[in-house]
């Protein structure tokens, strides 16, 4: 929360719900982040976590009716934008704020072609512009994805995943956007793809300056790509910090030690991986305690009966009993 | 405009994607037999006054009565001894524009129609979609004669009331399209990138779901040509002796068995303006398609 001057977003508290017709499904639950200028965040977590709807709801794109943004802010510039306008979104989508998706074979329009499908990001957030001047910016975009412009004509069927990818990338780059969110943008792709894709948004993040949220579940992209990180588990960051203090730190969280134990290994051949047991609590119904305490190797009578505190040290925080300094030694 | 240029330079990459589906359309060989076919067929029917005038259409001659095609009578004439040329000319004026006309104007109804109950779903789609299930409810031949009955006869009335017959089709269609694209990946990214609704129903949803329902839309073409008929046959709409594609099939049906002419030319005439239309809609449907290979 330090440095509030230069944060471009601001998430606390927040909560969100889907209100299915037998349920109400509690997907964020008090979710905190903070993300400054340039920085770039991965955002880790398990199928389920909350990590899309996240994403979907700071564009406020949460499905009609069902989601809903139930408290909280999130706050994107000095600006939140939960009791926003749907007028003021529109301007913001794409512009200020853009999103590239996980599947690229899906994300494009297969009737229109890739040029001009860039060139309506532009058309949307730059009207103003001559018709010359739009082209030669979606030009010189081709040019920073690594896309010949003599392809711009081309549909999106005539080109591989990581080319649809860097199309996709070059449409949410092309408005100059100050955040980036990129949700499990190199899932779909295969390995050396990916490295190609992580190295693009690097260098564009670099030339535009963006924050960038990353969402995924591999922590290796995670440790290769990002400044800090936070695990998202249940609907809430239950461990936040630089990506040494996740990686090399000594505290973690169970849960990042248990995803941390699940990354295969060349060195270490003997031992089998070792996977965490257990499933996420039903988001339909949140247990009282910590989320986690069902699968967790350190659970203990407290952990079932009351919600852990956020614990912090040097900007790394856990949310965990395990690092409450007024318990006794543990673990 | 280089494209009506036969030896043009141009890659095709350079096409902007409304040159792109018009290469692709006039690639398609089917669908320029569909054009050329539907121009004859037109044509034909503008430049009727040059060919026939319009006094023979009701002017009986029944020392000539049904004579077979001759040189005077190229396709004939009928049981009260009028040509059949004349008639199927003049005829086709309302059988032609005003079936298309009906089609145009169920299609467009239907798909704001079906595209806004499809797009914003809930309650707009409900209210709309009852309606429509209204509409449904009532057999199209009978809502159209009660349609005409309340605002009396006339082509224009015959039209109004034979299209919002059609209304409904097209709205359940173009809802049922717009329902599988909605949640389309694409769309959700559209909407990331900030664009409005109205502009990812015309620019994303429209383009993608619009194939079939234009196929659909070119077959039902000769289903109306014949219901505009049949409402002629009740007395509605389009009244004898004006004449009309289907009515001049139900007028000599009686004389068909011994002068079969009589038939099978008007029912030509119908088919060729049907297929027409038809292979130029598939031809659509394929332009509208980057991935086909035609």
């Amino acid at each position: 929360m330090e440095n509030e001057d230069r944060s471009v977003l601001e998430i606390k508290d927040l909560y969100v719900q889907y209100n299915t017709d037998d349920a109400v499904v509690h997907a964020v639950n008090g979710l905190n982040l903070t993300l400054k200028e340039g920085e770039k965040l991965g955002l880790v977590g398990e199928t389920g976590a909350g990590k899309t709807t996240l994403a979907l709801s700071i564009l406020k794109l949460l499905p009609d009716k069902v989601g809903e943004i139930h408290s909280g802010s999130i706050v994107y510039k000095g600006e939140d934008l939960v009791d926003k306008p749907e007028s003021y979104m529109l301007g913001l989508r794409g512009h200020r704020i853009s999103m590239i998706f996980q599947d690229p074979m899906t994300s494009l329009n297969p009737t229109k072609n890739v040029g001009d499908q860039v060139l309506e990001v532009i058309n949307l957030h730059f009207p103003e512009l001559s018709s010359a001047e739009k082209a030669a910016k979606v030009d010189e975009m081709f040019r920073l994805v690594g896309i010949p412009a003599s392809r711009k004509g081309e549909f999106p069927h005539q080109f591989s995943g990581g080319m649809k990818q860097r199309i996709v990338i070059a449409m949410a780059l092309i408005a100059e956007p100050e955040l980036l969110l990129a949700d499990e943008p190199t899932t779909a792709l295969d390995v050396t793809i990916q490295a190609q894709i992580l190295e693009l948004m690097r260098k564009l993040k670099e030339e535009f300056n963006s924050a960038v949220v990353l969402i995924t579940h591999d922590l290796g992209v995670v440790a290769e790509f990002c400044d800090t990180v936070s695990v998202i588990y249940s609907g809430r960051v239950v461990e936040h910090g630089t990506v040494e203090q996740i990686f090399e730190g000594e505290d973690n969280h169970p849960y990042t030690k248990g995803l941390i134990h699940c990354i295969p290994s060349l060195s270490d051949t003997s031992k089998r991986l070792q996977p965490i047991p257990g499933r996420m609590p039903d988001p339909r119904n949140l247990p009282e305690g910590c989320c986690f305490a069902d699968r967790c190797p350190f659970c203990r009578e407290k952990c079932k009966t009351s919600m852990p505190e956020p614990h912090e040290k040097d900007g790394h925080m856990i949310l965990c009993h395990l690092y409450d300094p007024k318990e006794d030694g543990n673990a | 405009m280089a494209i009506f240029k036969k030896k043009t330079k141009k890659p095709l990459s350079e096409y902007s994607t409304g040159e792109l589906i018009l290469f692709r359309f006039k690639k398609n060989k089917l669908a320029m037999i569909g054009v050329a076919m539907f121009m004859f067929v037109t044509i034909m029917i503008l430049i009727a006054p040059l060919i026939r005038p319009y006094s023979m259409v009701i002017k009986q001659d029944i020392v000539h009565r049904l004579n077979p095609p001759s040189k005077e009578h190229i396709f004939g004439t009928d049981e009260l001894g009028r040509d059949l040329l004349a008639r199927i000319l003049y005829g086709g004026r309302i059988s032609l524009f005003c079936s298309l006309a009906i089609i145009g104007i169920a299609f467009v109804t239907g798909a704001i129609i079906g595209g806004t109950a499809g797009f914003f779903g809930g309650k707009v789609d409900t209210i709309l979609m009852r309606i429509v299930d209204m509409l449904m409810s009532v057999p199209s031949a009978l809502l159209a004669m009660a349609i005409i009955t309340a605002l009396g006869n006339g082509v224009w009335k015959l039209v109004l009331a034979l299209s919002i017959g059609q209304i409904a089709r097209f709205a359940r269609m173009v809802r049922s399209s717009v329902l599988t694209l909605r949640n389309r990946e694409y769309i959700e990214a559209a909407k990331c990138f900030g664009s409005s609704s109205w502009r990812i129903i015309m620019k994303h949803i429209l383009p993608n779901g619009i194939g079939p329902i234009i196929v659909s839309a070119t077959l039902t073409l000769g289903a109306v040509i014949l219901s505009i008929s049949s409402m002629g046959y009740l007395g509605l709409g389009v009244a004898s002796p004006t004449p009309e594609w289907g009515t001049i099939i139900s007028e000599n049906k009686v004389n068909i068995q011994y002068f079969p002419y009589l038939g099978v030319i008007p029912g030509i005439c119908i088919m060729l303006t049907v297929m027409s239309v038809n292979f130029i809609g598939d031809g659509l449907r394929d332009a509208f398609d980057p991935k086909s290979k035609r």
